[in-house]
């Protein structure tokens, strides 16, 4: 069973970890959690994400939701801002997508370009 | 939507926008399979003008476009089954939108993965609002409660640390699985 004691000690290592992290290097997923995300498909996306993070034991990446940009057809939408960098944004992005998203652009840098609005738009 | 919790996920957005500092979510089913879903806030709450009308697919808060379909969308899936939408809306004190379905009736959609609806909810607003659940169905109770973890975490640990997140993910699925866990088909 998971018990709050289990959490106390994940505080302690997660603190140690936050303290040596510099916030600059920070990466950012951004997923569209509006009605038209969620009922594309933004939830397993989401989860996708937490998986490949937790696999990956990327500690400098953070999850977080938005709202309907108004481009409902591209839903689910997921925006990757790494720091210093131009946010990417990704396009009916599914579960199968994720791990080349952090693979190759979170981990190594190199958007995903077929992935992205500028190539489902051109 | 293909489930439940998904338009659980949906309709718990209003709340977060509301500016909500807690949102509870209550999910009861009971020995005649009629289930009741509830989600209170205690964000701005809605004029009676607004209230009036946020059923209808035209009612919208948002300005990205004129339209509104969580609330119908769900409305018409509890009606389907028999059930009913209702809200009740103070201006500055909050919502409350109560959902209830015949879980035997054949339109009635499944409940869908609710822990991870729930984990959700809670990985994308890291820091607040604060996020409650309580379940109650004929195999037993279940309660998560983000205060408490929050209490052991501190407010210097956000719920979307990987640590935190996994944690948060087994957590939820041991509370809430036993329980909801094959209660719907």
């Amino acid at each position: 069973m998971k018990s709050l004691a289990d959490l106390q000690a994940i505080r302690q290592k997660t603190l140690e970890s936050i303290n040596m992290r510099k916030d600059e290097n920070a990466a950012r997923v951004v997923i569209g959690m509006a009605t038209c995300g969620i009922a594309a498909g933004a939830r397993p996306v989401m989860l996708a994400f937490m998986d490949e993070i937790k696999n990956r034991n990327l500690q400098h990446v953070t999850v977080s939701q938005t709202g309907c940009i108004g481009m409902c057809r591209y839903e689910p939408m997921v925006d990757v801002i790494l720091p210093g960098q131009e946010k990417v944004t990704y396009v009916k992005v599914n579960p199968d997508m994720v791990g080349r998203i952090v693979t190759e652009h979170i981990v190594n840098g190199n958007p995903v370009q077929e992935y992205t609005i500028g190539a489902a738009e051109g | 939507m293909r489930d439940l919790s998904l338009h659980l996920l949906d309709l718990a957005q209003n709340s977060i926008s509301a500016g909500a500092a807690t949102v509870t979510v209550r999910l009861t089913e009971d020995e005649a399979g009629w289930l009741t879903m509830e989600i209170e806030d205690d964000g701005k709450g809605m004029s009676p003008e607004l209230l009036e009308r946020v059923t209808s697919p035209f009612a919208t808060t948002r300005t990205t476009r004129k339209v509104g379909l969580g609330i119908p969308m769900m409305k018409e899936n509890a009606e389907k089954t028999g059930g009913t939408l209702s809200l009740e809306s103070e201006v500055g004190k909050g919502t409350l939108l109560r959902v209830t379905l015949n879980t035997r009736n054949i339109d009635c959609l499944p409940l869908g993965d609710l822990p991870g609806t729930l984990l959700t909810l809670m990985l994308t607003n890291p820091l607040h609002p604060e996020f409650v659940f309580e379940g109650r169905t004929p195999k037993g109770e279940c309660r998560f409660d983000t205060r408490e973890v929050r209490t052991v975490l501190g407010s210097d640990i956000p719920l979307n640390e990987p640590s935190v997140a996994e944690w948060l993910r087994d957590a939820l699925k041991e509370e809430i699985d036993p329980i909801f866990g094959g209660a719907l088909i």
